[in-house]
């Protein structure tokens, strides 16, 4: 019995984790020659903390110090004044500079393997523990059928009795 | 001359590493107590040379003796003596020294401690430790030897690196060295890296008593669980004040607002971390109730193998990072050692399967037991998560060639949730009793955190009115725990009090006192809860904001605002141009400080560094930057401020968890444990007949 509930919830938690990895895509905007407008450092540090310098090994593009990293933050800067999206200077940015620049992987292709693995385990994780924790506990019923708890010798039932009552007062 | 003398004490060590190793277990197997004894000797020998090869690399930092590479390499005049000492573990060479060093130490001490009690165990821990410390000794011999000098060969285009002199060379000595990288300049450099090192060496002993034992075929006595549980506890403490402090200088010098960025190499430090707390945990199962003996086994396997990894990602360059260290040939011989000891564990492992029963059944699976269960599983979890998002942007290298970056946001999303169960797990598990809990006391004692916990958060949420339903559950689950700890210290002081007729300051102490691993238990959860609030407001209450200001600007963000009032550039001591800002920092309206965010440049290394001006509090700081300035008339200059809510817990909570350890592992002398809880004669008279008892519910 325990086989086929086993892989009922093995096929539940990979739906889940399939389901909770998916992700929508709406369509990209394309970016569009709209008149300037006024883009502050803050709308620029809410695209660049999404992207990795594409130089500099594991810094984000917000905090990033360097000469050309100032330079890609100028070019977001215009890029929004002009009217882009943030997905269309996302997108810019991984066709230069490929999807290292990501913060975040991606959640189709490849790297959605990334996101699927942990959710699995954990599924897997649960089935097993509950599973595990089943088998103890039908072990110990069965054994506690052929073996009574020994009574300790010596020690009367009113002794015993005022042991059990005190300890359910102190729990 | 000096130098010379820490190369032969190397050598030599490195030989008697091996002669340690094998003596230990051939005296075991021929049943030779001499050479096993011989093998002690060596292995305290070993300690002594490394010592003596590392105060000469530490002499040569001192006086800079820049004949050596090393020295060349890592320290300059412009450093003061004391970077300059700390520099031994500054680049690769005098780290991987140092780390060999240090795990000699600990070998040394397990052998010179208790070498009665454990002897049966003796040889076969010999032989694991002196093995791995063999490996690390021979990787300073052969492949990071800091002994090195630098030679100019007629023809060729670089300066050869050797230990001995080419033919027809000769020796190059420079006039300055290079220095330390910038971002290691800083007082932490005295904490972090020494702490974090001997967490990771000093796994290496319970891994070694584990092997011993199922080796030796001693699994059935729990002497070598008591002596492994002590000794995790040793590395865990060390590996768990690294990464607060890493977290600490993270947040003082690398300039982006945070303390925890993900990186490879904090992840590194995060498994072992993680699967060492698992197993603190689950080993309490064995000690009280004879159970998950294969599954200890495994996690100090994984831990071991998780710190060799660290090490592995730490000193090889792997993954790209800003702490990692260039290429070198360390990598395969990492590898080769690492895979021949996670699978040499686990074959033993499998072999000694059946001697590993569980001793006792669970009763209940409402129970303390099933509670551990699930805790140990999500440590695991998290452990894979972790370990997954950090190596897979090599899988993704290697299968589609393609580079990607696993960032911040996966690991918040993937094992945020799971942190939250843990932590609620921290107040629900102190409520179930070990084997059976009975449904109606359950709910008597989870109403009072419940309800406070409830309550709390809608005060919380009143004074937060933006809060997100996530952050308001977060700071749910940290009262619910932070409540049913603090009751558990108020029911045991309140029994004390009844029972005892103690006031309750004598009868709190006297509780922490006589129950150290318990109550110390709870204050390591107190100071883990700390810690969790301090990531909660990073997560869900930082704010930022970016600005641009003239001479007598402000800039605002929430109910503070910053004054620019000038800038000013001066020559720092070690080669070093300074940019700094002056700035009033005002808080409704009133000034509260003046901040001097300041940009050091380096100029030999080209690297800038940003030091915050920050205004600290224990509810928030301010987080001031200076990140760019008008060049040529230095009237407008660009700031950064993050206010960061909650952030000085994480240090609190971790002197916090310093002091539960300390608690915890203060040794309870056999015999002398007074009772906390004694049966009350009905006349008012001890039983007499019957000994106190001690509380049940353990610890």
């Amino acid at each position: 019995m325990f086989k086929n509930k086993f892989w009922i919830l093995l096929l539940a938690a990979t739906f889940a984790a399939l389901f909770l990895t998916a992700k929508v895509y709406a369509q990209d905007p394309a970016p569009t020659s709209a008149p300037i407008k006024a883009v502050s450092d803050n709308d620029v540090n809410l695209v660049a903390k999404k992207l990795y310098c594409p130089v500099c090994p594991n810094t984000p593009l917000d905090v990033c110090e360097t000469q050309a990293c100032k330079d890609w933050r100028a070019q977001i800067k215009d890029q929004l004044s002009q009217g882009w999206t943030e997905q269309a200077v996302m997108e810019y940015f991984v066709k230069q500079y490929g999807e290292r620049v990501l913060a975040e992987p991606e959640r189709g292709g490849f790297t959605s393997l990334v996101w699927m693995l942990p959710v699995l385990f954990v599924g897997l994780g649960l089935v097993f523990v509950w599973l595990v924790l089943k088998s103890w506990r039908s072990r110990r019923l069965s054994l506690a059928a052929i073996q009574p708890a020994p009574v300790p010798a010596g020690v009367s039932k009113d002794i015993l009795d005022r042991i059990e009552s005190e300890i359910c007062k102190v729990d | 001359m000096i130098p010379d003398i820490g190369l032969i004490a190397l050598v030599i060590a490195f030989g008697l590493s091996i002669y340690a190793t094998l003596m230990a277990i051939n005296g075991e197997w021929s049943k030779k107590a001499h050479w096993v004894a011989s093998a002690r000797n060596a292995t305290v020998a070993v300690f002594a040379l490394l010592t003596i090869s590392v105060l000469t690399v530490v002499y040569s930092l001192y006086v800079m003796d820049f004949s050596q590479t090393y020295v060349a390499d890592v320290s300059s005049t412009a450093m003061s003596p004391f970077l300059r000492i700390t520099a031994l573990w500054g680049g690769q060479q005098g780290s991987v020294l140092f780390w060999a060093w240090m795990m000699a130490g600990f070998v040394a001490v397990v052998v010179l401690r208790k070498w009665e009690s454990n002897a049966a165990l003796m040889p076969y821990i010999i032989f694991v430790a002196m093995l791995t410390t063999t490996f690390f000794v021979g990787v300073v011999v052969f492949i990071t030897n800091p002994f090195t000098e630098m030679w100019l060969v007629p023809g060729a285009e670089d300066l050869v690196i050797a230990i001995f002199q080419p033919a027809n060379s000769q020796q190059f000595i420079p006039y300055e060295g290079s220095g330390l990288n910038p971002l290691l300049r800083h007082f932490g450099m005295i904490g972090h890296p020494p702490t974090t090192y001997l967490g990771f060496t000093g796994f290496v002993i319970p891994f070694a008593f584990a092997i011993a034992a199922l080796m030796k075929k001693d699994t059935m006595s729990d002497l070598w669980i008591r002596s492994v549980r002590r000794w995790t506890l040793v590395a865990w403490i060390f590996l768990s004040i690294g990464l607060i402090l890493g977290g600490r200088w993270a947040y003082d010098v690398l300039g982006w607002g945070g303390f925890w960025g993900w990186d490879p190499v904090e992840n590194a430090m995060l498994m072992p971390w993680l699967t060492g707390t698992a197993f603190l945990h689950s080993v309490m199962m064995t000690e009280k109730r004879g159970m998950l003996k294969r599954w200890n086994i495994l996690l100090i396997i994984l831990t071991y193998s998780l710190s060799l990894f660290g090490t592995f990602i730490t000193r090889t360059g792997v993954v790209g990072s800003v702490h990692a260290f260039s290429k070198t040939a360390l990598g395969p011989a990492f590898l080769v050692f690492i895979s021949i000891t996670f699978v040499g564990a686990m074959v033993l492992l499998m072999y000694r399967w059946n001697d590993l029963k569980s001793e006792h059944e669970m009763e209940s699976i409402f129970s303390r037991e099933a509670a551990f269960v699930l805790q140990n599983m999500l440590f695991l979890a998290i452990t894979v998560a972790v370990l997954w998002g950090t190596v897979f942007p090599l899988i993704t290298e290697l299968f589609t060639d393609t580079k990607i970056t696993v960032g911040p946001p996966y690991f918040k999303q993937v094992t945020g949730p799971m942190f939250i169960a843990l932590v609620l797990l921290m107040g629900i598990t102190p409520l179930l009793a070990w084997r059976k809990q009975s449904t109606r006391k359950f709910l008597a004692r989870f109403a009072i955190p419940l309800t406070g916990a409830i309550a709390a958060t809608l005060v919380w949420a009143v004074f937060n009115p933006k809060s997100q339903p996530i952050s308001l559950f977060s700071m749910g689950v940290v009262f619910f725990v932070t409540i049913s700890i603090l009751a558990e210290f108020w029911r045991g002081t309140r029994i004390r009090m009844t029972t005892r007729g103690e006031n309750p300051f004598t009868a709190l102490f006297k509780l922490v006192v006589n129950n150290r691993r318990r109550f110390g238990g709870y204050i390591i959860h107190l100071g883990v809860v700390m810690i969790a609030l301090g990531f909660i407001g990073d997560a869900f209450f930082k704010t930022e904001t970016q600005g641009t200001l003239s001479m007598g600007e402000t800039i605002t963000i929430g109910e503070y605002s910053l004054r620019f009032d000038g800038l000013e550039s001066y020559l720092g001591s070690d080669g070093r141009e300074i940019v700094e800002a002056n700035t009033v920092l005002f808080k409704n309206g009133q000034p509260i400080k003046d901040l001097s965010p300041r940009r050091d440049y380096f100029v030999v290394q080209e690297q800038p560094v940003s030091i915050a001006g920050v205004y600290s509090t224990p509810a928030e700081d301010v987080y001031v930057l200076l990140v760019g300035w008008e060049t040529v008339s230095n009237q407008s200059s660009t700031f950064k401020i993050y206010v960061n809510p909650l952030i000085n817990w994480v240090w609190i909570g971790g002197f916090v968890l310093a002091f539960g350890v300390l608690i915890g592992a203060w040794s309870q002398a056999r015999g002398k444990v007074e009772a906390t809880y004694s049966l009350k004669n009905q006349q008012g008279e001890g039983l007499g007949a019957l000994p106190a008892a001690q509380t049940s519910t353990g610890d």
